[in-house]
């Protein structure tokens, strides 16, 4: 019993490990000047897409649950993110303390998105979270566009349309619909996406290896024994998905906060997917899995420019996700590493 | 056996691979432009210093080549093609070397791109044309406005792209402008009683246009009575829409979007027997030469659109003629828009003094003086003459078109 414990905090200790010395590793690149500005750029996109993937895994992996609507937690954290940097401006001059302030905002919005959806959809059984977070994607995105949020000296404005949205001249736009949020000021940093990493893997990690993490593991492996024996089956559910949705929301304020524009369409079904893959390409249920996926798989198709592949990086990129979803999913190939690294078999399936 | 089977999924994955890489080498240098004489030149480093004393500009463009947009984005890479390949063969004082990067419509890819873009020039002055499309513009808008490299976009149209920026210029009209200008054309010619409107409530560009008609409409006095909206251009059923406009009893419908939908709108009017008089905006340009698209559906369609591949003039005739052989296709608006991008470029780059060894920011300080000073003129395919305010907007007219036995006429 005791040795076991030890592994999984060990496995947890290696997690930090991986992320600390990559930051590590980018950061002396950067003062070395020798990292290009492409990869510069991807750097806190790519940290969102991990705690995306992480938090996702959280669902999907831990709870067993299918989530198609992830992105639209991220959309709800990205917009009230922005809105909650802009109206603070003046009140909070501190940039990192405004992203952080803006972080946790987003982070609520996440996980108040994550309770009306879980609370009456985590009572059924069988697949019917997967079909209502899709619904909940595509009617967020759809929300978003004919949202219309401004700030003048008489007070913040929210409207349905363009024609009713009616600003003070001395007013901002924050949100003007289908052109998104527009004009937001820049303050997320690659040192916040990497903070925020880092409370991802504290939380989920500290969650999976709790004695509420086991029962929602429970609950995943065999609902009824798990029932029998006492389990509070909507009250794990719900534990788990908020807190996935919540951690999408504090990585979608931290993405708004990135770019200065964003638009609702960015967060639509395909993103929801593109985090499913990293997830699934990652191995279901494995924390690490989901860092190194994400980040590999967001990267590549922007290092394929590099290469001189311009017009086939698209198409390269959908040869690797299906080549690796072969050799992940490839017997001989597990057996093969297995032999070479005999620990991992176990490790598989505690990650 | 079990090696033998991972010994050939590597084989076919690394034949895959050569097999892709094999093509991009070949296809990547040209890209896409015919082998001319200015296209071996453009690919040569440092190809300048052959030609007596003419300074190379690097031109990054970024725009969609593949998804949803990819139309646009190739339009305005091929067009903006040619012009480089005509530039560099006039031998004059200053060449431009272009390099197109994909974005697929998404503000963040669009960032990567021109991060890449400043990775190839490294320290030789770049110039940033694009973004074709508006949402990603206004990210990478910021950026260059941030780093000081000098952008002209030929396509992006909404005001946020050039709001505060002062190196920032658009070739096209704004979409207010174009929503305005809409407006006051069917009311001075006495079109129409009353006035419907479709459009697409997702799309900034769609959307800009048609809360600027609907704003100018009121204020004179024309009759708006119905206001249709649709979530995106994959919709494929207006029935609904084009009902209410029925109902209102429009007899003139504003369709300001893309042609994709339009051809669609058209064809479905048609079977339920409606026929109001339509009139659309530059996103309109193109359908004549929609695949499959039946010409007579099109009678009597109003657009208005800076530029016509049906023009007579000379340079026109020669920019149609190119684009056709390179590509087969018969170029639009966009294309256009991209072929005056490289020649305001050009031009105002030889007008500049002391361009030699000017870095990216140092150039950009100088032409968005040049542009934004209101001197600096250019003759091109979408206008004559055309300037700009020190805001980044164009000042041109449009030309409103009207389609006549499947080809435009003008309505001015």
């Amino acid at each position: 019993m005791k040795k076991k414990l030890n592994k999984n905090s060990l496995n947890g200790f290696l997690n930090y490990g991986i992320v600390i010395a990559a930051f590590a590793a980018l950061q002396v690149l950067i003062g070395m000047g020798r990292l290009s500005n492409t990869l510069q750029s991807l750097l806190v996109p790519a940290c969102c897409y991990i705690v995306m993937a992480v938090s996702l895994n959280l669902t999907v992996g831990i709870l067993g649950e299918l989530s198609l609507g992830h992105a639209g937690f991220m959309s709800l954290g990205a917009f009230s993110g922005i809105t909650a940097s802009i109206l603070l401006q003046s009140a909070i001059p501190m940039a990192p303390l405004r992203l952080a302030v803006s972080m946790v905002v987003g982070a609520a919005f996440g996980a108040l998105g994550g309770v009306i959806v879980g609370v009456p959809v985590l009572r059924l059984q069988g697949d019917y979270l997967a079909i209502v977070t899709l619904a909940f994607g595509q009617i967020i995105q759809n929300i978003i566009m004919v949202l219309y949020v401004g700030v003048d000296s008489r007070g913040i404005h929210f409207a349905a349309s363009s024609k009713r949205f009616d600003l003070a001249p001395d007013g901002t736009a924050i949100i003007k619909g289908p052109m998104g949020a527009v004009g937001v000021q820049k303050l997320a940093s690659f040192t916040a996406g990497f903070v925020l990493i880092l409370i991802t893997l504290l939380v989920v990690q500290n969650l999976v290896n709790s004695r509420s993490g086991r029962a929602i593991m429970a609950l995943r492996d065999n609902r009824i024994a798990a029932e029998s024996v006492g389990i509070n089956v909507t009250k794990y559910k719900l534990m788990a998905f908020v807190t996935s949705a919540a951690l999408a929301g504090a990585a979608g304020a931290l993405w708004g906060l990135n770019y200065s524009s964003t638009v609702a369409s960015k967060f639509n079904f395909n993103t929801s997917i593109l985090v499913l893959v990293f997830v699934v390409l990652g191995g279901l249920g494995s924390i690490r899995g989901s860092i190194i996926a994400a980040a590999l798989l967001y990267v590549l198709p922007e290092l394929l420019r590099g290469l001189g592949l311009d017009d086939y990086r698209m198409l390269i990129y959908a040869i690797v996700l299906i080549l690796v979803m072969l050799a992940t999913n490839n017997d001989k190939l597990k057996a093969l590493v297995g032999r070479v690294i005999p620990k991992r078999k176990g490790a598989v399936n505690n990650g | 056996m079990k090696k033998k089977d991972l010994a050939a999924l590597l084989m076919a994955g690394a034949m895959c691979f050569g097999l892709l890489a094999g093509c991009s080498n070949s296809g990547d240098k040209a890209s896409g432009a015919p082998a001319s004489d200015a296209g071996a030149q453009e690919s040569a480093p440092g190809g300048s210093q052959g030609s007596g004393d003419a300074v190379t500009i690097k031109v990054g463009g970024i725009g969609p080549i593949t998804g949803d947009a990819a139309q646009y984005g190739t339009a305005t890479q091929w067009g903006a093609e040619i012009a480089v390949d005509e530039i560099n063969a006039l031998n004059g004082p200053v060449k431009l070397e272009f390099r197109y990067e994909d974005d697929t419509n998404v503000a963040d890819t669009a960032v990567s791109a021109y991060n890449a873009l400043k990775d190839w020039a490294k320290d030789a002055p770049l110039v940033i044309y694009g973004t074709t499309t508006t949402a990603p513009c206004v990210a990478v808008s910021a950026e260059t406005f941030n780093d000081r490299y000098f952008q002209l976009t030929p396509s992006a149209s909404s005001p946020d792209v050039v709001a505060g920026k002062d190196n920032v210029f658009q070739m096209c009209f704004t979409d207010p402008y174009l929503g305005t200008a809409g407006a006051e054309y069917l009311n001075s010619k006495g079109l129409g009683t009353k006035y419907g409107i479709i459009y697409n409530n997702g799309d900034p560009y769609s959307t800009g246009i048609a809360e600027a008609f609907i704003t100018k409409a009121g204020e004179l006095g024309m009759e708006l009575v119905a206001t249709q909206t649709y979530p995106d251009d994959k919709t494929t059923d207006y029935t609904v829409q084009l009902n209410a406009c029925k109902d209102a009893g429009a007899d003139v419908v504003f369709l300001p979007i893309y042609y994709t939908p339009a051809s669609l709108i058209l064809a479905q009017a048609k079977q339920m027997s409606y026929a109001p008089l339509f009139i659309g905006g530059d996103g309109m340009d193109g359908m004549l030469d929609m695949e499959g698209f039946d010409k007579s559906l099109a009678e009597g369609l109003l657009l208005m659109t800076p530029f016509s591949a049906g023009a007579e003039d000379e340079r026109t005739q020669s920019f149609v003629k190119k684009y056709q052989e390179a590509h087969g296709i018969l170029p639009n608006q966009f294309a256009a828009d991209g072929y005056d991008c490289m020649y305001a470029i050009y031009e105002a780059c030889c007008e500049l003094e002391g361009l030699e060894g000017m870095d990216s920011a140092a150039l950009c300080d100088a032409l968005s003086a040049k542009f934004g000073g209101g001197e600096f003129s250019v003759d091109g395919l979408t206008g004559k003459g055309m300037t700009w305010k020190d805001t980044g907007e164009i000042d041109k007219s449009p030309l409103i078109f009207k389609v006549e036995n499947g080809a435009y006429v003008d309505a001015q």
